[in-house]
């Protein structure tokens, strides 16, 4: 398979995580669009991973980088439910627009 | 046992432990923390525990190695805990706060030992593993002189804030036990971003601080204010670490490499500009940008700064903004400086902006802890110029600026959260009249803090902006610093109308006499060490702290 395939696809993931972190308002669908981006990483490290092999690189980096990247999505993943569902029980609303309590 | 012998004979990797002892003390003082807190009224079983496994453990290095001094200082710490806790078992918050400053206090110790080493004072066998080595556990981590001299600022900076946190955060009733142990895992993670010198430990560092961060700033979590704060710093945080992640992606798949210095390299001898190439130094750009609050990226730090805790916006201003620093000067003056000619513009352009902006919006603000949150943003403009400056006294000036930067950061805000605990509410400009009349010793420190970060001569700010103008203007900047100087003059304006509110109008009329400030030991123990050290590097001492940065502003390659 061309490499490109793979790369395209992470490029066009990440814009859609990218556009949903700028468009959603309910925060919940921020943190997903948020997950969308780092999987798409996830596909280019790998990628890039399977690349670095063929010229001769052993120590598979780009995977072990994408198991980190993984690791690392999934305790972001439990701070960020833990902050929403603390402003849920507070204000019963997770829409970020109604978070705006602090203006000049 | 003949297929026993068959077995080849592990080669076991020597692993440089020494080389993130700072980090090791931190990580291992609040697991320990962490742990007494959740033994409750076990603590003192629990550290009996730790103390019996440490001492065998050190009695296991000592007689397998014939090392004597680490084994026994290793012993001497599991002792001093289980010390501490019979002492104060009645008192866990206390015994919580005791270990945190005392980790912070041994994190700078390790790093001082560190630094003789790196400074060649300290002669021995092991001090060569370990310094000014790019192959440090795999490429992962540098011991340079940034690295050393950022730790040191970082744990300086913890060190101020476990004080200054005490008795504000048992006034507030946020005094939970995992606050000193987020304390010191963030700090972990900054002290890790300094010495990274691989990309997966740029992300790994950068993650585990913010995450701690992202917890520590929504701590007062009846406060609705506290909560946006966490809100908005987690959703644009993870936001920015994965345009971050994507450009280190970018840089490996065109380096093939993640190790910083050799993807440096290996930039630097690219024939033409690659499109990728270019998209992640500007990935890498933004990424850096959200976590140092840099103009176009900064749209969190008041808002994430005036909903905080008080004690705890002070050390995410400074602290943090030190680590990111150290990581994005590694990545761009250390790695990427033959590449130059392709950043340095946008940074200049992005300096600009961060100055004059931070200070324009900083001028019409009326919360003080919103308008020193703008001001964080002008002085991260300010700590730019030394970086586009991308020689060594550019980096030495950063490296003066963060340090003194903390101390202003913190005091300010610690006095903020000294007069926070009287009123119980946020403080606005109009809440400081008169204050000089009433309580001239904080209304004085503040004045002191304003004072120095408006740059006035004679304070440490001065010192610290004369350390990055000299380099900007030494490599060519001089219109750079013509706005920096512009937008001192502005921001001059709002710190001064503090001070003016606070010695020359009186009290408002109507406003009930209010109770006498009660500052805890903790707390004037906190502010004091600040304003000394501020006096200390704005008259005294200021040439041995620019020669201590020259000294550190080098990077391994």
């Amino acid at each position: 398979m061309q490499a490109a395939f793979p790369l395209v696809f992470a490029a066009l993931l990440f814009c859609v995580g990218v556009f949903g972190v700028l468009s959603r308002r309910n925060a919940v669908l921020v943190l997903m669009s948020v997950e969308l981006m780092l999987a798409a990483v996830t596909i280019n490290l790998v990628t890039f991973g399977l690349l670095a092999a063929d010229r001769g690189d052993v120590v598979l980096t780009g995977q072990i980088f994408a198991l980190f990247v993984l690791a690392i999505g999934a305790a972001e993943v439990g701070v960020g439910l833990a902050i929403i569902l603390l402003l849920y029980r507070n204000r019963a609303t997770v829409n970020i627009d109604d978070a705006d309590l602090m203006k000049y | 046992m003949t297929l026993l012998a068959q077995i080849p004979p592990l080669q076991i990797p020597d692993i440089a432990w020494s080389a993130i002892s700072p980090e090791l003390v931190l990580f291992g003082v609040g697991i320990l923390a962490l742990l007494l807190d959740t033994a409750g009224p076990q603590r003192l079983q629990a550290s009996f525990l730790v103390f019996g496994f440490a001492a065998a453990g050190a009695g296991y290095i000592a007689l397998s190695t014939e090392q004597s001094v680490l084994p026994g200082l290793v012993g001497l710490a599991a002792l001093g805990q289980f010390a501490l806790t019979a002492i104060w078992r009645d008192r866990p918050r206390l015994l919580s706060a005791l270990l945190a400053a005392l980790g912070f206090a041994g994190a700078i110790g390790v790093t001082t030992w560190q630094w003789g080493a790196y400074s060649g004072r300290l002669v021995g066998a092991d001090a060569a593993t370990f310094v000014g080595t790019d192959s440090l556990l795999g490429g992962m981590v540098a011991v340079d002189g940034v690295a050393l001299f950022t730790r040191v600022t970082v744990c300086l900076a913890g060190l101020v804030t476990v004080p200054l946190s005490f008795a504000y955060a048992e006034e507030r009733r946020i005094h939970r036990g995992e606050y000193y142990p987020l304390l010191l895992f963030a700090a972990t993670g900054m002290t890790l971003l300094a010495s990274s010198a691989d990309f997966i430990m740029v992300f790994i560092a950068i993650e585990v601080l913010s995450l701690s961060l992202y917890i520590l700033a929504g701590f007062a979590k009846r406060d609705l204010n506290s909560q946006e704060a966490a809100l908005k710093y987690f959703l644009l945080g993870a936001f920015s670490s994965a345009l971050l992640l994507y450009g280190i992606a970018l840089v490996y798949g065109v380096t093939g490499s993640t190790n910083i210095a050799e993807a440096g390299r290996a930039f630097s001898s690219l024939d033409a500009p690659q499109g990728m190439a270019v998209a992640a130094m500007a990935l890498l750009i933004v990424g850096f940008g959200f976590k140092t609050a840099i103009v176009p990226f900064h749209m969190w730090t008041p808002d994430v700064y005036q909903g905080a805790p008080t004690p705890i916006t002070g050390f995410m201003a400074a602290a943090t903004k030190a680590a990111a620093f150290a990581a994005f000067l590694r990545v761009f003056v250390g790695a990427f400086a033959p590449l130059q000619w392709s950043w340095t513009p946008v940074l200049w352009v992005l300096a600009a902006l961060t100055m004059l902006a931070g200070a324009i919006l900083a001028v019409v603000q009326n919360d003080v802890k919103r308008m020193l949150g703008y001001s964080a943003v002008a002085h991260a403009g300010y700590v730019l110029i030394g970086f586009v400056a991308v020689n060594r006294a550019g980096v030495s000036g950063v490296l003066v600026y963060l340090l003194i930067y903390t101390f202003m950061s913190l005091g300010s805000f610690g006095v903020l959260a000294l007069l926070e605990r009287r009123n119980h509410k946020a403080m606005a400009i109009d809440d400081l009249r008169g204050l000089g009349r009433r309580d001239p010793v904080p209304a004085g420190m503040l004045a002191l803090f304003l004072l120095s970060l408006a740059g006035i001569p004679g304070t440490a700010g001065f010192v610290a902006k004369f350390a990055v103008f000299r380099a900007g203007i030494e490599a060519g900047h001089a219109a750079l610093v013509v706005i920096a100087v512009v937008s001192s003059v502005i921001a001059a304006f709002f710190y001064i109308r503090v001070i003016v509110a606070m010695f020359m109008e009186d009290v408002p009329e109507g406003v009930a006499a209010e109770a006498p400030l009660a500052p805890s030991t903790g707390m004037s123990a906190g502010i004091a060490f600040s304003a000394a050290v501020m006096v200390a590097f704005g008259t005294v001492l200021p040439f041995l702290l620019v020669d201590l940065a020259d000294q550190a502003a080098t990077f391994v390659s």
